[in-house]
């Protein structure tokens, strides 16, 4: 059944985002309309599969990579569609769903390897941890859209190429505010993330923290952040500098993810997560 | 009485027309007043209309006698503008007829606007027919043709896409300004000198909701006139540096030869704007703005040519939509004329019902004496009885006469029928 739920998302998810990728190239606006209740929908199925999946395991299901990418895509739709209510920018979509899409079809491809579950990792600090951590990740993915679609759109109007891209793309105002708004709700939810994390490590592991190379990589990458932030509310960054800002932070994000879960070794990583 | 009438329009235009020319014509509030008046009162002219705004003066006239009303009508925007008549005469245009149909069609579809598709001049052209109906120099031909042109004006509006592409050079400044600001709501504009393309393209900033501008010129009487135009505040040229601090938008079209914006001045004040971003709109030639201007961080600049590019590139995808809206505009024309050729069998019409109203009066007279012996009742049946024999009578003529309005062939039909029932009192 889960399983079921699963492929749904995945293909309706996959189906949004083609809707999404036919709604920039030919402006109609009934096609975004469509593919956005199809990537809610998606959603909805990929929640009720997250849902199903934290009873059976009776925790957040994030510890082995399959399902920490699956998390992943469901908090990018999550944060996209939190945006939309704020600022009900369809063109967004034909950035976020396919990224959603990509690291749902990445999930997808790998086996289900479902071990017994160690009872450490049952408890309400995980999911307070990993789950802020992914919402997190999520409006700062979105964030990193924004960026790339402003610098592109800044480009075009610097160098007066006033084509397709032009016409297609937001304001440079609305994009700067969107890359603004999610880093504002974004980096609490990543400082929320570290300090459960670390009050979770407290209680499990006996010491607040430990070195670990995920833990040093995200307090890096927590610190890009926290200067990103600085930088915009008191030294004015904006537009461009900021743009360019995001798209640091991000990669910095994402070696954080992807490096401390596979290969820098550490009680993070999967193999350890995993093994009984 | 002839009913050899004519639809004419005199006028001028941004196109045909100085802007000095334009001004004179176009500056007082009770010129129209005026122009209605002396038209309600000169019998040459039937039904006439004046439109004034600031890129056009025309009048629409229904007339007897062209070539009269033409020179009548000069002399008229002449004695208004305070311009002698030779001044305006070469940049005047005369339209006649079914020409003068679709020009009136064309200006109120906004296809003859400077900025083609801005929307003001349909309003202006309502204003303009209500201020006839009031002054009641309008009639059955002006009524018709004006509802005619409201409906193409929506019909061009709605059937095509040409109303919401930019098309003018301060239009495409507006776009893309809303591309980088989102929105002009609140936003500040600088203005540095003031000549008519500069005032242009404020109005239409204004008009997309700036609020806030400043007015720099190299003289400051100048300044101080032009903001009172656009209730804005007036700035010399020295205080420039300041002024950037604080706006969004900067529009310079000087005539001078060195750059009054340059790279230095701008990168000084980037900090303390706080990397707000800032949009150089430079229409002058030569240029006002330091090209290097625009490699700074978060500052826009685009001169005239850049402009023109865009402009042009709106213009190729305009020409599908130029194409539809001309069509409409035929249609539309073709439909009117048809409308005015019907018009044409009405007074032949007219004057055979009124012939025949005249026999049955002046028979009815002779036999009043013979008649008097009847009862009323019967007298009344006998009237109905008259006047349903010279109905029947008429009918068939009279549609016959109808069915040919339109067709090449009626002028002949017309002549004939006069000839025939003798309508034109001939001995």
């Amino acid at each position: 059944m889960s399983y079921l739920l699963f492929d749904m998302a995945l293909g309706l998810v996959l189906i949004a985002s083609g809707g999404y990728v036919v709604f920039i190239v030919s402006q109609k606006k009934w096609v975004a309309g469509v593919s956005f209740w199809v990537l809610a929908a998606g959603f909805v199925c990929h929640s009720l599969f997250l849902g199903l999946r934290y009873v059976a395991l009776e925790t957040l299901p994030v510890l082995d990579f399959k399902s920490a990418l699956s998390f992943f895509s469901w908090s990018i739709i999550a944060a996209y569609l939190a945006l939309y209510a704020r600022f009900r920018l369809r063109v967004l979509g034909s950035f976020a769903a396919p990224l959603a899409a990509v690291f749902m079809i990445l999930s997808s491809a790998m086996p289900w390897t479902q071990g017994p579950v160690k009872p450490v990792f049952k408890s309400l600090w995980l999911t307070a941890h990993a789950g802020s951590m992914f919402l997190g990740n999520g409006l700062l993915a979105v964030m990193f859209l924004s960026a790339v679609m402003y610098l592109i759109q800044e480009r075009q109007i610097k160098k007066k190429l006033l084509g397709s891209f032009f016409k297609r793309l937001p304001s440079l105002a609305t994009l700067d505010s969107i890359n603004r708004q999610s880093l504002v709700y974004g980096f609490p939810f990543l400082t929320l993330g570290m300090i459960t994390g670390a009050v979770y490590a407290q209680n499990a592991l006996g010491s607040y923290w430990r070195w670990d190379p995920k833990e040093v990589w995200s307090l890096i990458t927590w610190l890009l952040y926290a200067a990103l932030l600085h930088e915009r509310l008191v030294a004015g960054w904006r537009g461009r500098r900021a743009a360019i800002g995001s798209i640091v932070c991000f990669c910095a994000l994402v070696f954080t993810f992807v490096g401390g879960s596979l290969w820098l070794g550490g009680y993070h990583s999967f193999r350890s997560l995993g093994a009984p | 009485m002839s009913d050899a009438f004519e639809i004419i329009n005199i006028g001028m235009n941004h196109r045909t027309a100085p802007v000095e020319l334009r001004e004179c014509l176009a500056a007082q509030e009770d010129h129209e007043e005026r122009a209605l008046r002396a038209i309600r009162d000169c019998d040459v002219i039937r039904e006439g209309a004046y439109l004034s705004t600031c890129n056009r003066v025309e009048a629409i006239l229904v007339t007897d006698r062209a070539r009269e009303a033409e020179r009548w009508m000069l002399s008229l925007m002449a004695e208004l503008g305070g311009t002698p008549r030779d001044t305006i005469a070469p940049s005047i245009y005369i339209h006649k007829g079914l020409d003068a149909v679709e020009h009136v069609f064309r200006v109120a579809a906004s296809l003859d606007s400077m900025v083609i598709g801005e929307p003001q001049i349909l309003g202006q052209v309502k204003e303009a027919y209500a201020r006839a109906t009031r002054r009641r120099t309008s009639g059955v031909i002006l009524n018709r043709l004006m509802h005619k042109a409201f409906h193409v004006a929506k019909r061009v509006r709605t059937e095509t896409g040409i109303c919401e592409s930019a098309v003018s050079i301060s239009y495409a400044a507006v776009e893309l300004g809303r591309k980088i600001f989102h929105e002009l709501e609140g936003k500040k504009v600088l203005l540095i000198g003031a000549g008519e393309m500069a005032e242009v393209a404020a109005r239409h900033l204004i008009t997309a909701g700036v609020d806030g501008m400043w007015v720099a010129n190299r003289t400051f009487e100048r300044a101080v006139e032009v903001a009172g135009y656009f209730q804005a505040e007036a700035v010399s040229l020295d205080e420039i540096p300041v002024v950037l601090e604080k706006a969004d938008i900067v529009l310079s079209s000087t005539a001078a030869t060195q750059y009054v914006i340059t790279h230095d001045m701008t990168r000084n004040v980037l900090r303390k704007r706080r990397n707000r971003p800032l949009f150089f709109i430079d229409i002058a030639v030569p240029r006002d703005v330091e090209p290097r201007v625009n490699d700074l961080e978060n500052v826009y600049v685009y001169d005239i040519d850049d402009l023109k590019d865009v402009v042009e590139y709106n213009r190729e995808q305009r020409k599908a939509e130029a194409a539809a809206a001309d069509r409409i505009i035929r249609e539309e024309v073709l439909k009117f004329d048809r409308w005015l050729k019907t018009l044409a069998v009405v007074p032949t019409i007219r004057s055979l019902r009124e012939k025949a109203e005249a026999i049955v009066r002046s028979e009815w007279k002779k036999s009043d004496a013979a008649l008097a012996a009847l009862s009323p009742e019967q007298r009344e049946a006998v009237r109905v009885l008259t006047r349903s024999i010279v109905e029947k009578v008429l009918n068939d003529p009279i549609l016959f006469l109808k069915g040919k309005a339109g067709r090449e062939t009626l002028e002949g039909y017309l002549d004939v029928t006069r000839k025939l029932f003798n309508l034109d009192r001939e001995e």
